[in-house]
């Protein structure tokens, strides 16, 4: 049964993806109103914090190509988030006089930042490994002090703000902040789209070129895969989900800044991508939604739910410990660095792995196991195990 | 005719001459085998046909066509790809300067990266129209290892080099990714083009895996194969590509006698079957007596002797390459390897790099 279902799934991926999401939409739609979730914030607010969620969502999935599928460590993702941002800040405030149509903002501030991933990506993506994140972490570092410094263009460190709100939807009525329903909707469609495409890039020559360019570049490129190109697609492919993240986030805040976009948003998002499972789209974007909704939403109502548990404060020893009054947001970052370790200690391949990096990780689990079974048998196959023990040197 | 002609080709890593002044033809659907002792720059010269190293000095031709050669004038290609982006700039800011808006500003700025990604782009890409336009601007490149499986060559490695945790079946669709036409709009758009070349692509790497003798073993990863398998099938990947020239490096070794026997046979069924023109490198000289129409002997980086196997065998210099000079003028020569060239194998070799 359980089988049939993965195989239908496979052959029908992209009805899968849809079905799967209407279901966590309807979910999304019905839990808040339900006691355990409704009694740590209202409705709206839940849904306000599940279109933050996929901005993130859309971030991570995108990374995960950069990372996961072509397996180019990108520490400066933030940039083409900022660059998306800001694209959709010129074309819709008070200070550039403009204001364009929410919809094909997204495809153009997407488009802006695909760009600006091909304009770094071309000369720098004959580095490998290291030289390309301490390269990607410069530019990650650059765009957010340029848009500082920039204040002409820029407003410097205030940022553009009073970013006009999307015209109205057909049906769900006007975009207003009281009212963060319609975002929702918006964020749960562009996830959607998203993950189908992103899903037939991985299952076509394209995606297994990035994976056997990730397996051994120098096989790919005598395979006849133009590696720097192959990668330059998966390098702005990322840019550009990450711009189109950029032009939500920034309708929805209706102010960018350049402290929107430190280098902290592309260490969050590069650790939910290892956290869900580097190289598994669906795994990353529930890894996403779990790590924001913790960081944000649980982490800053944990001392209310404690006191609405009614947990007394307690001595501990000398210590007098009051559960209810700890900061715990504060804590964000220890927290996060404690659940990495964790992770890399128990689960190295995050929490809903991709099969094969599954593998690549336990190889030496298995080999341990496989050796003792191993020698014995070669005591009994002698030349074979020479011969083969000449082929591994 | 021949298909692939290289002369006097020379590499040198440092102070070290690897390859010294080959003059090397490959005749059209033949087999031809390049033999040595360890470190003899038998790996490096193929290397350097296969476009991974760039030559020092010397040329090689393939189909009457140079694409091999030590690079001339490349420092002008950087200069070519920001000279558009620079024209557009000063265009955009000689008539920006007038309205002297910040519009316009932002419009010249943005031209320019336009003008700039696009070049770059080109520029990286490497169309078969770039390349001509470098050629009579006077510079040229080297071929990349992946613009020559594009002109119909295809390799395997000395140690096997298959994408370990993809399936035998991925490994093969990979090889045949030149001969594949859709592109990532295809893909997302999930065309019916690219369905149907989908759908050929996999039976046409499942006719491969037969014919290396991989039937039944196309879900299974490639690390999980074992080793004899792992040689068939990156000999299936590279033909993938459909290549006219296939390189094996090695085929043969580390296999057991019935094995290298299969392989054997397998490669002589290439050529008739398939029409392939090969080149070989092997230590295994069973392989290599018993099929190469000419053989190739090379040592420390110069070409000792060429002619057909026989002519090969005799030659007093390869059995000094390979034995050692006779101990009446040498008595300090080391103990000669068990193999004698021509007669016994094989000769086992570890990784030379």
């Amino acid at each position: 049964m359980l089988s049939q279902l993965r195989d239908a799934s496979d052959s029908h991926r992209s009805l899968t993806i849809v079905v799967a999401m209407a279901i966590t939409t309807i979910l999304m739609y019905v839990l808040p109103g339900l006691p355990p979730l409704s009694v740590v914030q209202g409705s709206n607010i839940w849904y306000d914090s599940f279109a933050n969620a996929g901005v993130f969502v859309l971030l991570a999935m995108g990374l995960n190509v950069v990372i996961g599928m072509a397996g180019l460590l990108d520490l400066g993702y933030a940039a083409f988030f900022a660059i998306g941002a800001y694209a959709y800040a010129y074309s819709n405030s008070p200070f550039s006089h403009t204001d364009l149509p929410f919809i094909p903002m997204l495809f153009v501030g997407a488009a802006v930042a695909g760009i600006f991933g091909i304009l770094l990506g071309a000369p720098t993506l004959r580095l490998r490994g290291d030289y390309l994140a301490i390269m990607t972490l410069g530019f990650g570092e650059i765009v957010p002090i340029v848009f500082l410094n920039l204040d002409r263009f820029t407003q410097g460190t205030n940022g553009i703000g009073g970013i006009y709100r999307p015209e109205p939807l057909p049906v769900l009525g006007a975009f207003s902040p009281s009212t963060p329903f319609n975002y929702f909707i918006v964020m749960v469609v562009i996830v959607t789209v998203t993950m189908i495409l992103l899903y037939r890039l991985q299952d076509s020559r394209i995606g297994r070129a990035w994976n056997a360019i990730r397996e051994d570049e120098l096989a790919a490129a005598a395979n006849g895969i133009n590696t720097v190109t192959t990668k330059l697609l998966a390098f702005s492919l990322g840019a550009t989900t990450s711009g189109l993240a950029g032009v939500f986030n920034a309708s929805k805040l209706t102010i960018v800044s350049p402290d929107q976009f430190l280098f902290t948003v592309s260490f969050t998002v590069l650790a939910m991508v290892i956290l869900g499972g580097m190289g598994n789209i669906w795994g990353v974007a529930v890894g996403a939604f779990v790590v924001y909704n913790i960081q944000v939403v649980f982490l800053k109502s944990i001392n209310g739910i404690i006191e609405t548990l009614g947990i007394p404060a307690f001595d501990l020893g000398p210590v007098h410990v009051n559960l209810a009054k700890v900061p715990f947001s504060d804590y964000q970052y220890l927290l996060y660095g404690v659940a990495l370790v964790l992770m890399m200690l128990l689960r190295p391949e995050g929490l809903f792995p991709n099969q094969r990096r599954r593998q690549e990780l336990h190889i030496a689990e298995e080999f341990d196991e496989g050796e003792q079974g191993e020698i014995t048998g070669a005591m009994g196959a002698a030349p074979g195990a020479a011969g083969d023990a000449g082929g591994t040197l | 005719m021949s298909l692939l002609e290289a002369s006097r080709v020379t590499k040198r890593f440092g102070g070290l001459v690897a390859v010294n002044n080959v003059d090397f033809t490959i005749p059209e659907k033949s087999i031809v085998s390049l033999i040595g002792p360890n470190g003899a720059g038998k790996t490096t010269f193929f290397n350097i046909i296969a476009g991974i190293y760039d030559p020092t000095a010397g040329e090689i031709d393939f189909h009457g066509r140079r694409v091999i050669a030590r690079p001339k004038r490349a420092w002008l290609e950087p200069i070519l790809w920001v000279l558009p982006a620079l024209l557009v700039a000063i265009l955009t800011i000689g008539f920006g300067v007038e309205g002297r808006s910040d519009g316009s500003i932002i419009l010249g700025l943005a031209l320019t990266v336009l003008a700039l990604m696009v070049v770059l782009l080109i520029g990286v890409a490497r169309p078969p129209k770039y390349q001509r336009f470098l050629v009579r601007l006077g510079i040229f490149k080297s071929a990349r290892p992946n613009d020559m499986v594009v002109t119909g060559l295809g390799r395997t490695f000395q140690n096997i080099r298959l994408f370990q945790n993809m399936t035998a079946m991925e490994n093969v669709l990979v090889g045949m990714h030149t001969k594949l036409g859709s592109t990532w709009i295809d893909a997302i758009l999930s065309t019916p083009r690219d369905r149907r070349e989908e759908a050929a692509a996999r039976v046409k790497a499942r006719e491969l895996l037969a014919l290396v003798g991989l039937k039944g073993r196309d879900d299974q990863l490639a690390k999980n194969l074992p080793y004899g398998d792992q040689r068939r099938l990156e000999v299936a990947r590279a033909l993938g590509s459909e290549p006219v020239l296939l390189l094996l490096d090695e085929p043969t070794a580390g296999m057991n006698p019935r094995e290298t026997q299969q392989l054997t046979s397998l490669i002589s069924r290439l050529r008739s079957e398939l029409g392939l023109t090969i080149l070989l490198i092997e230590h295994d000289m069973r392989v290599v007596m018993g099929i190469s129409d000419r053989v190739t002997v090379l040592d420390h980086g110069e070409k000792i002797a060429e002619g057909t196997p026989d002519e090969v065998r005799r030659n007093p210099k390869v059995i000094e390459a390979y034995l050692g000079t006779p101990p009446a003028e040498a008595p300090e020569t080391e103990t000669p390897a068990t193999a004698v060239a021509g007669t016994t194998g094989p000769v086992v070799e570890g990784s030379e790099s």
